[in-house]
């Protein structure tokens, strides 16, 4: 039963998601491609994104409002660098057992620190990203996280060695 | 350096700019007529920010599922340290690879590289991952695939 229902909502999202991909044309692509990492800083950037696409600038807002309202585009503005403004960055794991991933996962988003956070596949089952002013106050969080919720298997990942981050990805094939 | 040390009006400028852009013709001009300076002047300081690195990207933030990058899984990988510096940057290399880090291990935890691959589906996650593993010469690794997604935002800093 358990597994009939597994497979219904993987056939229901995936029809959901033909639907919304079959919304999305050629110039469509091409705006998301621009807007990702080129938004224009200038006064008009819906004109010059047109321009680029080869469609006016009302054509372009009405694009990306409907991008926005089909939930493809999150939102647009800046992305900032943590460091740079004096925060700092980890990634963190825990162990959570099933039953208690609901009332664990409460108690860790409703810090403004914690800005992503997936279940995955493993014994370290959930994972989020947390930033702070310190290391010491994401520690401390984390201790008051195990404290509420009685999960001890938390573990601080912070990036020892930075390789790669790159975002915006290529939506044109 | 830091937040501390930006004026009251560099603040603004990043507070208005932290959240969604305005849909109109002139999205600057809106913002910089909220705290009385010019549009030119908005313009300008967020120019200034991307040359110093203080913003790291301005543009759009996509749902990647609903963009249709559905699977999103984290390759982590067990690299002996005198090679992490060689394998970490083959690994950046590929365009499949969001982000790239060293993070510490543990007894229970012996993965010390960190890759975010992004593909169509699984299968296309763990054929790039086979192709990293050729390319790096790493054999023990596993990707870890996200089965829910709790919270995902843009960071609240002013």
């Amino acid at each position: 039963m358990r597994r009939c229902f597994k497979f219904l909502q993987f056939a229901l999202f995936n029809l959901h998601f033909t639907i919304e991909r079959s919304d999305m044309d050629t110039i469509d692509k091409k705006i998301l491609n621009i807007i990702q990492t080129k938004f224009p800083i200038t006064q008009k950037p819906y004109e010059a994104i047109g321009e680029n696409v080869g469609i006016s600038e009302n054509e372009t807002i009405d694009r990306i409002a409907n991008l926005k309202k089909e939930g493809i585009i999150r939102r647009i503005g800046a992305t900032f660098d943590p460091k740079k403004l004096g925060f700092t960055s980890s990634l963190c794991a825990a162990k959570v057992p099933k039953e208690k991933v609901e009332e664990f996962v409460k108690v860790v988003n409703s810090y403004s620190g914690v800005t992503h956070n997936y279940e995955r596949e493993h014994q370290y089952n959930i994972w989020f990203t947390f930033i702070a002013e310190s290391m010491e106050e994401i520690e401390k969080s984390l201790k008051e996280i195990s404290d509420k919720t009685g999960i001890t298997d938390i573990r601080n990942l912070p990036t020892v060695r930075f390789f790669k981050i790159k975002v915006d990805f290529d939506m044109s094939n | 350096m830091g937040k501390k040390a930006m004026t009251d009006i560099e603040k603004q400028v990043c507070k208005l700019v932290q959240g969604d852009m305005p849909l109109n013709p002139q999205p600057f001009k809106e913002l910089a007529d909220k705290i009385g300076i010019s549009e030119d002047a908005f313009i300008s300081k967020i120019n200034e920010f991307l040359e110093n690195g203080y913003i790291r990207r301005f543009g759009a933030a996509l749902r990647h599922r609903k963009a249709g990058i559905t699977a999103n899984g984290m390759g982590v990988w067990i690299v002996p340290e005198s090679e992490r510096e060689r394998v970490g940057n083959i690994m950046a290399s590929f365009k499949e690879v969001s982000h790239c880090y060293e993070r510490p291990s543990f007894e229970d935890w012996p993965y010390n590289l960190f890759t975010m691959i992004h593909g169509r589906t699984k299968e296309e996650c763990f054929e790039v991952a086979k192709r990293i593993s050729d390319a790096a010469g790493i054999k023990e690794y596993n990707i870890l695939f996200s089965s829910q997604e709790f919270k995902k935002e843009s960071m609240v800093y002013f």
